[in-house]
């Protein structure tokens, strides 16, 4: 009960889904239900085996006190002439030899067959749990590949445009909670089920009258649970409401946390997480008290179920209309028979989050993938690096044109600089060269050959880039290094790491190479993370290289060496650099200048401040102005 | 620690503990007379006393109900008021660590260990306030009645007890670690897929979708691996304990039926008996769902007292300077290395070494340097983000260790490498640097940091709303803002890390024109990559591989210093230059 309940959009269906993926192990759930079958008909029958038992012990008792030599009959008929009917006809309807007292042999019959009926339910329903665990493991652990193999398929602009948090969540939390949702309710509610059906049946068996009244219970314990559980949910809600609050006060706190000490901002910033603090606590105190009354009101009632059942059984025994040992049975039934319908609501409640969680999982499984590689891939023999693009169009959105019948011819080993205003479309060009989108018209080829015409592999295995974002991944420096090449010796990627100014950072670290970077990379700072993927991207030794604003957070300093350094690994080699800084780009062979995602320049740097363009109005506003005018 | 979380409610849990207590002795208590209704009514017949017994449960019943209420109410106040006050706890022990332990932990570890594991803790609570108590005092006084109802039959007990013990032992044994292992598991699981998803573009320019695909494979075979086992245990588990006490009811029948063939026992007593048995049996089942809870509450309780337990290595000294009266030093003003070393804790090299620097009130003095060489670093150290290794740093000619943190910080306008902006307004951002500023404050740092005119151009002006993070601003803007909110408070010494890099060079020049007439009094550090940022700055300092390679003007240094020459190369053509 402490989470929320996300109420799915169409229960059924996602059901139905969920339950189709159990498809290739319906052997296995076959052979535990009928498992179940039969261990709830032994759990069952139990209690009623032991309530025998107790009877053949009461009239054992009963026997006893009568004078032996004298028949049942007889003994029943002097106790009418007593004027004791009552006991009288408790008597009739037992099995009696009066003057002998418990038969034992009979008694140890009966509860040899108790210890196999409970050996075998227990065997069962260890098999069955067995079973079931397997189940439910190897659904969970396709599931989870299924998705996973399903985001490599997937065409980047599903990444660009779901938010990343909400994708993770969806891939871990949901995948998480169906696991356990599943774990939970399976066997739970196979077993639960068939436990209410057989109890009920053995109850009216025993005694329709016992029955009815403990039958009377069901609505009385769905209703209470029900009304509970509706304020309860209200106060859930406010829980979680304020438990987000909380969340995005702390997150912000923390993230700015230099800021909110340096600006003396502490005190409100307590002053406000306690008052967030004290209306979940508030919020979470109410809803775990309500729904906490359901436990004791159902015990409340199924102990009203107890006393009325002892009192009324009480009344029958003692009537001769059902025997001791049955009235004992039913007590133990009807504790059997509460439970289960307490678990069925639960498990309804469990699998309404657990559906909920199903259908995000299946929604991302439903998005279109990418268009496939071609079945009869074509590949240059030895990539050199030539790349045309020839009347390329594309746009992200059907109705903003962003490149529109761009022609271009880049020489192998030539270096391409992109430059323009944040926001030209500059990385554009790069999600189409390396075939992250499609373009919409015309053809981009690589030596020649239509990149459609190659395998993605094939293409991508050709270039190496360094991101404006660098991602490195939680391992050491040294597997990072390595990540484009993992089979170099130490002597390559050392090179790799002093050609990218590592080394010396790297070195002041604890450990070294050896270095764990935690998850965010936190331990480097934004211009050491930027000089590793450097270092990545040099290993690699790709024909054509993608220089993505690589430099944008490495000094100026630091970048003029890397492009010292860059200059030798770009030799054979085609570049291509996206950058602000116009210095970057003076020795390209080709300048690329975009705005509003069109090319509105191209040539070299002289050229095109020769021709006194955009481009020339852009170095302007660069690099000419703070010399001379003083500030 | 739960201990020490605990006592303020000492009270509550007492009476909660006495409830149930009550609760478990009422529930003995039902089949005791269950018992005399069956010796006393059944077999006598005497349906008066049925009904009176009845009456009597009934009424014990509702009773039980009541104490179950008021326990679950004292129960959800402890285990919710221990969540608040650990959260809270949590959340003023954090706004104290210093930028060393901040990095240590990871605010997204921070974040997670406030929200997500008191969380788990403060359910632990409420279950173990309920179960916990209950399943002992359940189990224990099972025993005793069982004790006394028959003390022969009781002696099955000696025999059943300890096998359960030893069954539930040997389940928790090897359930605990797998237990461990499985949250371990899924922790690495969510990491790689975090992974992948973040770096989804490096992965496939890499050509590594397959390895990452393995990768994520082999986590996910170990965790399903180590859930199965978790899954087939507990499948053995639960039919082990039932067989255990399904067979000693058999037991009892068997036994009890001897004694009461022989007299010694009254029949209803095996009922009684019987239910007894039930009960222990129920506490055992808790007890093992417990078990099986504390692990994970365990790991979550750990990580927040690894929290709580941090002392924040920079602290306010005993007797710390607060009034500039007491400083006395109103001439020395400024800010001075002396000597100053700085290294990581465990770091093989400083990042900073032997850096002495006058830093002088009315200058401004730009830092430059290649990434790595310690500027950052360098600036931190005045708002004692961290505290210096060796050497000394003097603010106002008073060591930064003696002056209290309030009346240091007070006197610093920051604007770090990252402008972060805070959820609110461009207002409410702007006045973090001083709650009392007036709009018209407001409005003119505004217009020193050049931010006038796009903050105008939003339809809701000042008011206008700044996302988490400042995600609706371009980075420029975030920039802006971040200095207009350092600008507001007129500090005397004003630190600019590196924050006018996305702005294009005329909004950089504007900006520090404007600079200069605002902060004419004030000591202004300002560390940049350009060049042309620094040109005219009074004193420009060169940081190379951690120590200060040289000082002056950019006239002196292009003569003295070949760092600063090959920096300046790297950024401007000759006929610039000169």
């Amino acid at each position: 009960m402490g989470m929320p309940v996300a109420k799915a959009k169409d229960f059924r269906t996602s059901l139905r889904r969920l339950l189709g993926r159990l498809r290739p192990h319906r052997l296995a759930i076959l052979f535990v239900v009928l498992l179940a079958v039969v261990g709830v008909a032994l759990t069952i029958a139990g209690p009623k085996l032991l309530g025998n038992a107790t009877q053949r012990v009461f009239e054992g008792v009963v026997s006893r006190e009568l004078p032996a030599g004298v028949t049942k009959e007889q003994a029943v008929a002097a106790l009418r002439a007593q004027g004791e009917g009552r006991r009288a006809d408790m008597l009739a309807s037992m099995q009696l030899t009066p003057g002998h007292g418990v038969d034992f042999t009979a008694l140890g019959r009966l509860l040899l067959l108790v210890v196999g009926v409970y050996l075998l339910s227990a065997v069962f329903s260890w098999i069955s749990g067995y079973l079931m665990a397997g189940v439910t493991q190897r659904m969970v652990y396709t599931l989870r590949e299924d998705v996973d193999t399903k985001l490599g398929r997937l065409p980047l602009s599903y990444f660009d445009t779901h938010a990343r948090g909400d994708l993770l969540s969806r891939v871990t939390n949901d995948i998480d909670n169906i696991a356990m949702t599943l774990q939970q309710t399976l066997t739970q509610m196979i077993t639960s089920l068939l436990m209410v059906v057989g109890v009920l049946a053995m109850m009216v068996w025993i005694s329709p009258l016992l029955a009815l009244v403990a039958l009377v219970t069901v609505p009385l314990s769905i209703l209470v649970t029900v009304r509970i559980a509706k304020r309860s949910q209200k106060q859930f809600a406010a829980q979680w409401r304020w438990t987000g609050t909380l969340n995005g006060h702390v997150e912000e706190m923390f993230a700015g946390h230099d800021l909110v000490k340096v600006y003396g901002h502490t005190d409100r910033a307590v002053a406000e997480f306690d008052e967030a603090n004290d209306r979940l606590y508030a919020a979470s105190f109410r809803a775990q008290f309500i729904s906490g009354i359901i436990q004791p009101a159902m015990n409340i009632i199924g102990n009203l179920n107890y006393v009325a059942i002892a009192v009324i059984g009480g009344f029958r025994v003692a009537s001769g209309t059902i025997s001791l040992g049955d009235v004992q049975a039913f007590i133990q039934y009807s504790r059997q028979f509460t439970m289960p319908i307490t678990q069925v609501a639960g498990i309804v409640n469990l699998l309404q989050s657990g559906i909920a969680s199903a259908e995000r999982v299946f929604e991302v499984l439903d998005e279109p993938e990418e268009i496939p590689d071609t079945t009869r891939p074509r590949s240059p023999a030895v990539p050199r690096g030539r790349i045309t693009l020839e009347g390329v169009s594309f746009r992200y959105v059907p109705d903003t044109p962003l490149i529109e019948d761009l022609d271009l011819e880049v020489e192998p080993g030539h270096t391409v600089a992109i430059v323009g205003p944040t926001g030209a479309g500059k990385t554009t060009l790069v999600n189409l060269l390396m075939r992250f989108y499609e373009i919409d018209r015309g053809r981009i080829t690589l030596d020649g050959v239509d990149i459609r015409e190659m395998t993605r592999d094939d293409l991508r295995g050709t270039f190496g880039m360094v991101l404006q974002d660098t991602w490195l991944f939680g391992g050491t420096i040294r597997e990072n290094i390595a990540y484009g090449a993992p089979d170099v010796g130490e002597r390559r990627l050392l090179a790799a790491a002093r050609a990218a100014y590592v080394d010396h950072f790297v070195r002041t670290l604890p450990d070294g190479y050896d270095t764990v970077l935690d998850e965010e990379a936190s331990n480097l700072s934004a211009g050491e993370r930027q000089l590793l993927t450097i270092a990545r991207a040099f290993l690699a030794d790709p024909a054509v290289l993608i220089l993505d604003e690589a430099t944008s957070s490495v000094d100026t300093r630091t970048e003029m060496l890397i492009q010292k350094a860059m200059a030798k690994l770009r030799q054979g080699r085609t570049g291509f650099v996206i950058a602000h800084r116009l210095s970057t780009v003076r020795d390209a062979d080709t300048i690329l200048v975009m705005d509003g995602g069109r090319i509105v320049e191209q040539g070299a740097h002289q050229a095109l401040l020769d021709r006194g363009g955009f481009y020339h109005d852009l170095y302007r506003s660069q690099f000419a102005e703070p010399v001379g005018e003083g500030v | 620690m739960l201990g020490a979380f605990l006592r303020p409610y000492r009270g509550r849990v007492g009476i909660a503990v006495l409830l149930l207590l009550a609760q478990a002795i009422g529930n003995l208590y039902l089949p005791s007379l269950n018992a005399d209704i069956i010796n006393d009514g059944v077999i006598t017949g005497d349906t008066g006393y049925i009904l009176r017994v009845g009456g009597v449960m009934l009424l014990v019943t509702v009773l039980l109900g009541v104490f179950a209420v008021g326990a679950v109410y004292l129960a959800a106040q402890v285990a919710m008021g221990v969540g608040r006050d650990l959260r809270r706890a949590l959340f003023r022990t954090v706004q104290d660590f210093s930028s060393g332990e901040m990095g240590r932990f990871g605010a997204p570890s921070l974040i997670t260990r406030t929200t997500n594991d008191v969380q788990q803790v403060q359910m632990f609570v409420l279950m173990g306030l309920t179960m916990m108590v209950l399943a002992p005092i359940t189990g224990v006084g099972g025993v005793i009645m069982a004790l006394r109802e028959n003390l022969r039959l009781s002696a099955l007990l000696v025999v059943v007890l300890p096998l359960l013990a030893l069954v539930v032992g040997a389940i928790v044994r090897s359930a605990v670690p797998q237990f461990r292992a499985m949250q371990r598991k899924l922790d690495a699981i969510n990491r790689v897929m975090r992974e992948n998803l973040t770096g989804i573009r490096v992965i496939r320019a890499f050509v590594r979708t397959a390895h990452e695909e393995r990768r994520f494979g082999e986590a996910n075979a170990d965790l399903t691996r180590t859930a199965l086992t978790v899954g087939r245990l507990f499948a053995l588990a639960f039919p082990s304990i039932m067989l255990i006490m399904n067979l000693t009811t058999v037991a009892v029948v068997w036994f009890g039926g001897h004694l009461v063939d022989d007299g010694t026992m009254p029949i209803g007593d095996l009922t009684a008996f019987l239910s007894y048995v039930m009960q222990i049996l129920f506490s055992v089942m808790m007890a093992v769902f417990m078990v099986v809870m504390v692990p994970r509450a365990a790991a979550s309780a750990e990580r927040v007292q690894e929290v709580l337990a941090t002392e924040p290595a920079i602290r306010d000294a005993p007797r710390s300077v607060t009034d500039d009266a007491a400083a006395g030093l109103v001439e020395s003003r400024g800010v001075e290395f002396r000597g100053v070393e700085f290294r990581y804790p465990g770091a093989e090299e400083p990042v900073l070494r032997d850096v002495s620097l006058m830093i002088r009130p009315g200058e401004v003095t730009a830092i430059v340097g290649s990434t790595g060489s310690g500027k950052s670093t360098l600036v931190n150290l005045i708002p004692r983000l961290y505290d210096v290794t060796a050497g000394r740093l003097l603010v106002d000619g008073v060591d930064v260790r003696d002056l209290s943190r309030d009346r240091l910080w007070s006197g610093i306008g920051l604007v770090p490498q990252r402008a972060f902006l805070f959820s609110g307004t461009v207002a409410s951002n702007v006045r973090l640097g001083d709650e009392d500023a007036t709009d018209d404050e407001v409005r003119h740092a505004l217009e020193v940091a050049q931010a006038a005119a796009f903050v105008d151009a939003l339809p809701e002006g000042i008011e206008a709303p700044v996302e988490q993070g400042g995600v609706n601003l371009s980075g420029g803007q975030r920039q802006r803002l971040a200095i207009a909110r350092a600008l507001v408070r007129r500090p005397g010494i004003c630190i600019f890390d590196d924050s006018f890099s996305a702005l294009d060079y005329a909004t950089d020049a504007r900006l520090r024109a404007a600079l200069r007439t605002e902060t004419a009094e004030a000591t202004v550090i300002i560390v940049a990559q350009r060049v042309s940022t620094v040109l005219h700055a009074d004193r420009i300092v060169v940081l190379d591989g951690g120590t200060v390679v040289g000082t002056g003007t950019h006239e002196e240094l292009m003569r003295t210093c070949e760092t600063y020459r090959e920096i300046v190369y790297s950024q401007l053509t000759e006929d610039d230059v000169a």
